[in-house]
């Protein structure tokens, strides 16, 4: 009891410490990345090819295409996710039939590389008279794409929700849809939110592909813009740096979701 | 089952009756042939070795198992076992009848983590009862506060200690309002020191004339609040009669051997209703 007294100065010392501690090694990170990404920008700088006046005549255009790449990604992500609940609801269906088409169509997708499945929406699907502008078929292809990918974790997340929790709802005489509804999919969205954030983030690099079939988004202004005036260096590196930009800026948000759901299971 | 006449009488008419209940896991023959016979009213209590069958029966009981061969007729409702059929769709109806007049309880609670314990309580009121919100709400606080935990409405499960999670399992099985409720275990999963808040509760059902079927281990607590206490060995009832009896002068050598031993082996468990 008596030596608790003594000591508990020393542990507030301690812990002071150990916070400027953290606080050192965190600024001493972020310095590396300030000392290396500057020392790389002037050294192309400093070779010449960089274009000051071309990146202000069309940097604003090509960064336009961020809120066409942003539109591409968010209405995709939302497609997949109802997508991938379904696929995985019948990737766990006792029924054959509905069991058969979901894995079908995982297998599908994920056995075929994605800018085939960007081509055949926009290109072949005008064969049968199907004929859709270049932005719908884009988020067909990437919500189609993304949404078999995702069942699987949806699979995974539902099959993490313990057993228990379904046996005490069926106790409870809920029916089966409601159980899966109302207690194991809540459930199931709080296991794989971190995936889901990952899918999101790879989402929005993969939408780039969708530059081949014309949609304006970042990627393709840049190319458009860069082949025409021969200036690619320039319009490639600023469609870089938005998507690296963006990138980190959802990462930073999906690690504050994750943080909060991780305070208690709620 | 037997019953004495004089408990016939304090009792009210059939809610649960087994009949035949075989069980076989593979070819693990789990359950060999058991009738049941629970009245209004009556507190039984289940005991017996780990393996001999308790659980399984219970879970038969209200279907969380298929049982191999064998009828259970739960207020009425009746439904024979039909492991080939077992999940064809009228069937499943039929089932969610049985568990609706049969609460069950968990050895590990199965609250719902991600609801408020209010919310935990008034779901399936709501959802399957289909009984008005206010209406869900006034029942879940009475329950609530019949648990004693009327305080932790608002809590999420992460919040509460075992022995808290398990009273308000309790209330939750008390607001669909069941014939009979059915504890696999309840006290099982529990720290010792908590062991004692439960079996308080499930006393006091078991005194107000709640219906109720109880997996145990707790000897004592059986003692006090049991009608009748059936043995179960290797998946068949041995011995079955008031606790007095069964737990006082057990006629059946085995029932004697497994007192002996569990008493030996769990002196302290002699003790778990006084200490509190």
């Amino acid at each position: 009891m008596t030596s608790a007294v003594p000591a508990a100065p020393i542990l507030a010392e301690i812990e002071a410490h150990q916070r400027r501690a953290r606080q050192r090694f965190r600024a001493q990170s972020a310095s590396v990345w300030v000392v290396l990404v500057g020392g790389l920008g002037i050294a192309l700088w400093a070779t010449g090819n960089i274009n000051g006046d071309f990146i202000g005549k069309w940097g604003p255009f090509i960064i336009g295409g961020t809120w066409i790449t942003i539109l591409l990604s968010v209405t995709s992500i939302l497609f997949a996710t109802a997508l991938a609940i379904v696929g995985a609801i019948g990737r766990l269906s006792e029924n054959a039939f509905i069991n058969g088409a979901a894995s079908l169509y995982v297998s599908l997708v994920r056995g075929t590389p994605l800018l085939v499945q960007i081509y055949f929406v926009f290109f072949a699907l005008p064969q049968f008279g199907i004929v859709l502008p270049s932005i719908p078929a884009g988020i067909i292809a990437l919500s189609f794409n993304y949404g078999a990918y995702m069942t699987e974790i949806f699979r995974a997340g539902i099959q993490a929700v313990p057993r228990g929790q379904r046996e005490a709802a069926e106790s409870l005489g809920m029916p089966e849809r409601l159980v899966m509804r109302r207690i194991v999919l809540p459930q199931a969205f709080r296991i794989i939110i971190p995936a889901i954030g990952n899918d999101f983030v790879a989402m929005i690099k993969d939408s780039a592909l969708v530059s081949t079939i014309a949609v304006q988004e970042l990627l393709w202004r840049a190319k458009t813009v860069g082949t025409q005036a021969f200036r690619t260096l320039e319009t490639l590196l600023i469609a870089a740096v938005v998507y690296w930009l963006l990138t980190i800026v959802f990462s930073y948000f999906q690690e504050k979701l994750e943080r909060r759901m991780a305070q208690g299971d709620r | 089952m037997i019953t004495e006449p004089t408990l016939a009488q304090h009792l009210g008419e059939v809610i649960v009756d087994a009949r035949g209940i075989e069980k076989y896991f593979g070819a693990n023959h789990v359950l060999r042939g058991i009738d049941l016979e629970v009245r209004r009213r009556q507190a039984v209590m289940l005991i017996g070795r780990s393996g001999s069958g308790k659980t399984t029966l219970l879970r038969c009981l209200n279907f969380l198992e298929e049982p191999t061969v064998g009828s259970v007729e739960i207020d009425g409702v009746r439904i024979e076992a039909d492991p080939l059929r077992a999940n064809a769709r009228g069937r499943q109806e039929q089932i969610r009848q049985i568990r609706l007049r049969a609460g069950m309880l968990f050895q590990e609670f199965n609250l719902f983590p991600h609801m408020s314990v209010l919310a935990n309580l008034i779901e399936a009121p709501m959802r399957v009862r289909r009984i008005p919100h206010n209406e869900a709400v006034t029942a879940a606080e009475k329950y609530l506060d019949k648990v004693g935990l009327i305080e932790k409405r608002d809590e999420f499960p992460d919040r509460l200690s075992g022995g808290q999670k398990q009273r308000v399992a309790i209330a939750r099985a008390l607001c669909m309002e069941p014939k009979v409720l059915m504890f696999d275990e309840p006290t099982s999963a529990l720290d010792p020191e908590l062991v004692g808040e439960v079996l308080t509760v499930m006393e006091e059902l078991a005194h107000e004339g709640t219906t109720m079927i109880v997996v145990t281990h707790e000897m004592h607590f059986a003692r006090e609040a049991a009608d009748t206490v059936i043995y179960m060995d290797e998946g068949q009832i041995i011995e079955a009669g008031p606790p007095e009896q069964v737990l006082g002068e057990p006629a059946d050598e085995r029932t004697q051997h497994f007192l002996r031993r569990f008493l030996s082996s769990f002196p302290d468990r002699q003790g778990a209703i006084h200490d509190r």
